[in-house]
């Protein structure tokens, strides 16, 4: 407890300094951004109100507390382009991205984690050969190539499941998550397979499972029960620490699959130019960075007794 | 023993007298270079690599086609004798945009890796180094980096600074700098407080030599290992920026922005997206190739402590 209490505590500064940081890039824009926006047929008034609307008029330190005192209210301000809330927007755009990025990790751990297991229990066999040739072409192959291979497959070629859209009943957001999930995970297998197998390789090293094989044990119990619990660990964190590139991937294969979602919504805004909303999806973006981080944290502490003191 | 090693035994006649010994069987390149002669994967890699920047090179000279040449009747023709990867949408040459897309990856890669080398090092050095004060300024601004997914901040980046080559390189590197410099200040955490370190204090020398010359240089094998390894994520990185329409734009061909292009006739015109989609996954495979080789003859006990690195780039 004590523990989750100082990386909260340590995590405040952290997520000051990034929102911080988005404050300043969204105002370091050259030129100006209400300009920017309403394009070469702007007169000086509309430019003028747009720079009112969006608050650029104010003081720097003013738009500054603004910013929090908003952010403190959930208040992201308006979009620009679609006159909503930016926090509405980001509330609908929030659910399918979160549940791809979740599709992604279920998919990096169903297909990695044995993948690795079995190349470190026939290591240099011919199953660590090809784990470690499926390890090398996950992570050489980019998201949006298994993105477009998947979709050219199993949606063009044998129509199984839909190329576009989120799904409407549960039924259908299922199958609309498969390709998806499946092009952002595989990215991450090759990482999870070698993390695996590195890590349960070296704790079959260690004198514990020596000591369990030679007390009797048949390999089910000291894999499962004596190895597998520590050699995973790492596995955890690896995932932790890449959650954010996850998002980013989901980001993507939305791209490829015509997905509504926190990709679609920020590369609309960015075409666009609607800056509150950009600025919407960066905040959100370090928010589940830091939460889920702190996540992994406590998992970790869950699963090993070392780190809970 | 030299430089290149992570010592172990640290021999008190260094200190005196480091005297840097001719390429012998230990030296990094001789460690190196003798893993990628015996292998032949890593040597079709080393050697695959290095045609893709001979040619990244030369490409203006190649008696190619102008990449960003149209032709209305020439549109989506497959394969052929005269378009021997075929034509885009516009009529364009594959083969000429693919390797004039080389050019771009290229220097994404090694831009991207020397900017996030040169800062990282930097950052990792003086933090790792110096404690408290400025080190932990410069590891709380790491820290706030480190708050948002790379692609994202990069997405963020381009669109603030607006999009051309320098900008790609500039925005990939803010995200791998602060991932560069935990790595290099783990490094040099583990060697400052080392015996011949202290022994080179009590001789007197000054900070910044202990610094370069006893700290920095043994630890630089982890660096080595994660800049190959960076240059691949740096290109998957670009390659994603182009495919999302942003950073390099058209009409510059970008391996990204052709599948980008092609992804709309993936069924009528499946050449479009095959052939730079080849392009990344074999240069992508390249680099990682040697860079694993690389790492197992620096040091075969490293753990991939460079694996959440690489995929920083890649998605």
């Amino acid at each position: 407890m004590r523990r989750l209490f100082e990386r909260l505590v340590q995590l405040v500064p952290t997520t000051v300094g990034a929102l911080v940081l988005v404050f300043a890039l969204m105002r370091i824009v050259p030129g100006d951004p209400a300009a920017a926006m309403l394009g070469t047929n702007a007169t000086p008034q509309s430019v003028a109100d747009l720079r009112s609307q969006l608050g650029l008029d104010r003081p720097l330190y003013q738009q500054f507390v603004d910013y929090f005192l908003g952010l403190a209210q959930l208040d992201l301000g308006r979009s620009l382009a679609l006159r909503t809330p930016v926090s509405t927007l980001l509330w609908q755009a929030l659910g399918p991205t979160l549940l791809l990025t979740l599709g992604g990790t279920l998919v990096s751990v169903v297909v990695g984690v044995p993948l690795g297991i079995v190349a470190a229990l026939w290591r240099g066999s011919w199953a660590d050969y090809v784990a470690s040739v499926g390890a090398l072409l996950g992570i050489s192959i980019p998201v949006f190539v298994w993105g477009v291979l998947l979709l050219l497959t199993f949606s063009l070629q044998w129509p199984l499941l839909p190329s576009a859209g989120a799904g409407a009943d549960p039924w259908e957001v299922v199958r609309a998550l498969i390709l998806p999930s499946l092009a952002t995970g595989f990215f991450q297998v090759g990482l999870v397979a070698r993390i695996t197998r590195s890590s349960l390789l070296s704790v079959l090293a260690h004198d514990y499972v020596r000591t369990a094989r030679a007390k009797g044990l048949g390999p089910q119990a000291v894999i499962g029960n004596h190895a597998l619990r520590n050699g995973l660990i790492p596995v955890l964190t690896v995932i932790g620490l890449n959650l954010g590139t996850l998002l980013g991937g989901a980001v993507v294969a939305e791209t490829v699959f015509t997905r509504p979602g926190l990709g679609r919504l920020m590369l609309d805004a960015i075409s666009a130019r609607d800056y509150p909303v950009i600025q919407g999806v960066v905040v959100v973006s370090v928010l589940f960075v830091v939460v889920l981080n702190l996540l992994v944290d406590v998992l970790y502490s869950a699963v090993d007794p070392r780190v809970r003191a | 023993m030299t430089v290149g090693d992570a010592v172990d035994v640290p021999l008190p006649a260094r200190v005196a007298a480091p005297v840097r010994p001719a390429a012998d069987s230990f030296s990094l390149h001789g460690r190196v270079s003798r893993t990628v002669l015996r292998k032949p994967l890593i040597l079709a890699s080393a050697l695959f690599i290095v045609a893709a920047v001979g040619s990244a090179v030369v490409v203006p000279t190649l008696p190619l086609g102008d990449p960003t040449e149209q032709s209305v009747v020439r549109r989506l023709k497959p394969p052929s004798a005269e378009n021997v990867l075929g034509t885009d949408r516009l009529g364009r040459d594959i083969l000429s945009r693919v390797m004039w897309g080389t050019r771009i990856s290229l220097t994404v890669g090694i831009g991207v890796v020397a900017i996030s080398a040169l800062f990282g090092t930097l950052v990792g050095l003086l933090s790792g180094y110096f404690v408290g004060g400025l080190a932990d300024v410069l590891m709380r601004v790491v820290d706030v980096l480190l708050a948002f997914p790379p692609l994202i901040l990069a997405m963020v980046m381009v669109t603030v600074l607006g999009p051309s080559l320098q900008t790609v390189v500039v925005a990939i590197s803010i995200g791998v700098v602060p991932r560069f410099a935990r790595v290099a200040r783990a490094a040099i955490l583990a060697i400052r407080e080392r015996e011949y370190v202290l022994g080179a204090r009590a001789l007197g020398a000054s900070t910044p030599r202990i610094m370069l010359r006893h700290v920095l240089l043994n630890a630089i094998d982890p660096l080595i290992v994660l800049c190959t390894l960076l240059v691949p994520a740096a290109i998957l990185t670009e390659a994603l920026l182009s495919f999302l329409g942003l950073g390099i734009v058209e009409p510059t061909p970008t391996w990204g922005n052709m599948i980008n292009n092609g992804r709309l006739v993936l069924r009528e015109a499946p050449w479009l997206t095959f052939f730079p989609s080849a392009a990344i996954v074999l240069t992508v495979i390249a680099f990682n190739l040697l860079g694993d080789a690389i790492r197992d003859a620096l040091d075969p006990n490293t753990k991939d402590f460079a694996a959440p690195m690489r995929a920083t780039g890649g998605a």
